[in-house]
């Protein structure tokens, strides 16, 4: 009997030095590593724009991006003007990424010959399981070129009537893998308007959003609805809601961004409310947006390593 | 008869206390998928890597948190989070085994020791069985382990469409290299 307990003793010992399996020990692993901290949703959109419209989406800290912006004229102009590839309108910019949260851009518009620069700030994060929405402030500036209209006997004509003021908020949520919305409350203000009928200040509320329809190629929208000086005039044409629509492809390294718009501008005073163009005349504008990505400023996991290839 | 109880009962306590673990939540691993003739690196390093090595009977877990990947390019992490990885679905890599055989013990010998490493490593919700030559490294209270090995991806049914196969490589050479603390 004596020695079945020492045998039992001595297996039992033994056990209590060597007793986790890689499961108890994996088990262990999750208990150290688990954390209160939410995940933060990623990739909402996979572009700083969804067509016309900034998204919530920043670059990262220390990239460059340069971008090229075009728009043709109207498709409903035929061949006069060669179905509007005569007639396009070009923003050329440089977008950069200064942190994680925070973005500025810079950039000039043949339209108006207008010089425009803007900031962007993330202010919320959409979490998984936590926060619902994503929410970025947008604040624009954009100075319009060119000569100094005619103004009415006894006014003058000073720089500062050059200048709108675009403040805009970006809420948006990725609903899935597939479908992400953003919702653009916004205010444009112009310093001089053409008539004191309207107001100087133009509020509207945007909706956008894009649909993955495959690991590559999504389908997107937006559409902005003026809430006040719906029938101002603009040089004399009436003036109407901006709506586009069209596919984002992604290759390797891009994202190429194809769309039809009634709008020609692609500053936000301009597309927003100065769209004197319908959708259901034809008056359709096609367009794309590149952009090609620098990274100025290496990442800190990169720093040390020897320089990588570049292409 | 009672006293050789007790005698035995004190070295059953004693082995158990040598029973000594590493630990790290900071491990470093990270892997190179760069096609021959790329024009462009696919490579990403990941400092959140969480592992225990038993010493006393080299049994080895790895977690690793996909997402904590960093590329230089942040389209390419968002694409191989979101195309090539699965990251919702599958967030942790895992690698389950040990040091086997004789060599079972070597983490409580001080110095460097070459060793092979078997187990089944788990990416992309796939499981395989796996056989890696490292070196492991017996310090004061510390243990470094360094790995270098390649793994097949289609292997753990991860597929690189035509478009990029000029620059994803068809296997990952994956470098472990990461440093536990005794607990």
């Amino acid at each position: 009997m004596r020695c079945i307990y020492t045998a039992l003793l001595l297996l039992t010992c033994s056990f209590a030095g060597y007793g986790q399996s890689t499961d108890d020990l994996m088990s262990e692993l999750d208990n150290a590593t688990k954390t209160d901290k939410k995940e933060e949703v990623t990739a909402t959109f996979k572009a700083t724009r969804i067509i016309n419209s900034s998204t919530v989406e920043n670059l990262a800290a220390g990239v460059l991006d340069f971008r090229i912006l075009h728009r043709f004229g109207r498709v409903s102009d035929g061949t006069e003007n060669f179905f509007g590839i005569d007639n396009a309108t070009t923003r050329i910019g440089l977008d950069y990424g200064v942190t994680k949260w925070f973005m500025v851009g810079i950039g000039h518009n043949t339209l108006g010959k207008t010089n425009d620069g803007f900031a962007k700030v993330k202010l919320l994060s959409q979490k998984v399981d936590g926060t619902p929405v994503s929410v970025s402030w947008f604040g624009g500036i954009a100075v319009l070129g060119g000569k100094a209209p005619q103004m009415p006997p006894g006014m003058e004509y000073y720089y500062t009537h050059r200048l709108a003021y675009t403040n805009q908020l970006l809420i948006a949520r990725k609903f899935s893998k597939k479908l992400s919305l953003q919702l653009m409350p916004s205010v444009v203000h112009l310093n001089l308007i053409d008539s004191s009928k309207y107001s100087n200040t133009m509020f509207s509320m945007g909706i956008g959003g894009r649909y993955k329809v495959s690991n590559r190629v999504a389908v997107t929208a937006e559409y902005y609805y003026r809430i006040n000086n719906a029938d101002m005039p603009f040089s004399g044409a009436t003036t109407y809601n901006s709506f586009s629509l069209g596919a984002d492809i992604e290759t390797g390294g891009h994202v190429f961004q194809l769309f039809f718009t009634n709008s020609q501008g692609i500053t936000e005073r301009s597309f927003i409310n100065q769209t004197t163009d319908t959708w259901t005349d034809g008056q359709l504008h096609f367009g794309f947006n590149i952009s090609r990505v620098f990274t100025v400023v290496r990442p800190k996991e990169f720093r040390n390593n020897a320089p990588a290839k570049s292409w | 008869m009672n006293k050789l109880f007790l005698i035995i009962l004190a070295i059953g306590i004693t082995a158990s206390a040598h029973a000594q673990k590493y630990m790290t939540r900071t491990g470093k691993i990270t892997f190179d998928a760069t096609a021959p003739k790329s024009p462009e690196q696919i490579d990403a390093v990941n400092n959140e890597v969480a592992a225990i090595l038993s010493a006393a009977d080299g049994k080895l877990v790895f977690q690793v948190p996909v997402r904590s990947f960093k590329f230089q390019r942040d389209l390419m992490q968002q694409h191989f989070n979101e195309n090539y990885m699965e990251s919702d679905k599958y967030p942790k890599a895992e690698f389950k085994g040990g040091i086997e055989g004789k060599d079972a013990g070597i983490a409580s010998t001080p110095g460097s020791h070459n060793v092979t490493v078997n187990g089944k490593l788990t990416i992309h919700g796939v499981t395989k069985d796996v056989s890696v030559p490292g070196k492991i490294t017996v310090g004061n209270k510390k243990v470094k382990l360094e790995a270098t090995f390649a793994v097949k991806l289609e292997d753990y049914g991860i597929s690189i469409p035509n478009l990029v196969a000029d620059k994803v490589g068809k296997e990952a050479k994956i470098t472990v290299n990461s440093e536990l603390t005794g607990k």
